[in-house]
């Protein structure tokens, strides 16, 4: 290459008016070492981006978090469906448990009502026992007016 | 699209998106951990990447996006890691010193310009992408790239030749 053609190039190349091929030719030139003294300092340059492109990702690449965020999709979806499960078993229990405690409800409520008669009826009766024993106090009485007139 | 498949489609650029992502951000870890995030966001998009055009031109976007907006964040204003672990094969010992001193004088000078120059050289002259596949990578007009990147090209000669100038830097 001559150095004429090299001195036009990097001319060309600070104005960004040279190609992808133009600059390839540039680097291979000055990689090459053989650089006259007023050219050497646009070395670094070109080594340097040579040197640059080098430079490699080698880490691993883990995609995992994909497999999560797909579970995480499917979670979603079936737990809408799981809550609409759960809701219509609610209903439907709910409301046998309901129908349930109304009918124990009745039951006692029977129960209370049978035991309320029963104790009026006891009740009664103890009444008439006492309006039996107020004519003992009559005779209480009498018996008393007699003592005290002898 | 099986892992194997999406492996074999992201493989020859992956390498590409970590220089990108480590000129933009310097850290070599950061780069990595962002690389890493760029893979996993396109296997989370593995469906709809057939309707791109470009997948690496898409993937080269999302780094560029992703690391402005890291460097945005103030968390990334706080780690700066120092890295000067390019290799280099070359001449004699004293020569390797040398021009390996040099380099890294463009390695920082590059550090030191503007992300939209910084990215437009490393694209081009890194890279090797034409002014087209650029100007769609970074969202600029074909023009402006061009003037971004001779712009950045005489900044490094300038700050270069400075260096060489006023001797060790």
């Amino acid at each position: 290459m001559e150095l004429d053609n090299i001195e036009k190039l990097i001319a060309k190349y600070f104005e960004a008016n040279t190609t992808v091929a133009e600059e390839e030719l540039l680097k291979k030139y000055f990689a090459q070492g053989n650089v006259p003294e007023h050219l050497a300092s646009y070395t670094p340059i070109f080594n340097y981006f040579a040197a640059a492109k080098q430079e490699q990702f080698d880490k691993e690449v883990v995609l995992e978090s994909d497999a999560s965020a797909k579970k995480m999709k499917f979670n979603y979806k079936w737990l809408s469906v799981a809550a609409v499960g759960l809701l219509f078993f609610g209903v439907y229990f709910g409301n046998t448990y309901f129908e349930q405690k109304e009918k124990e409800r009745m039951a006692t409520e029977y129960a209370y009502q049978e035991t309320k008669k029963a104790l009026d009826f006891l009740s009664e009766n103890f009444n008439k026992g006492t309006e039996k024993v107020a004519y003992l106090n009559q005779f209480e009485k009498t018996k008393q007016k007699i003592y005290n007139n002898n | 699209m099986q892992q194997s498949e999406f492996l074999n489609v992201v493989m020859p650029f992956k390498d590409k998106l970590y220089r990108l992502a480590k000129r933009l951000l310097v850290s070599s870890e950061e780069a990595e951990d962002a690389t890493q995030e760029i893979l996993l966001k396109l296997w989370s998009k593995k469906k709809s990447m057939g309707t791109y055009k470009n997948v690496e031109a898409f993937a080269m976007t999302m780094t560029k996006n992703f690391c402005l907006d890291r460097l945005k964040s103030k968390q990334a204003g706080n780690l700066k890691l120092v890295h000067t672990n390019y290799q280099e094969k070359g001449s004699l010992l004293q020569n390797q010193i040398e021009a390996k001193d040099s380099i890294s004088w463009v390695e920082k000078i590059m550090d030191e310009l503007p992300e939209q120059q910084k990215m437009v050289l490393q694209l081009r002259d890194v890279e090797e992408y034409d002014f087209d596949e650029i100007s769609e990578m970074l969202g600029m007009q074909p023009t402006a790239v061009r003037v971004a990147l001779s712009r950045a090209r005489k900044t490094v000669r300038e700050k270069l030749v400075q260096k060489h100038s006023y001797g060790i830097g």
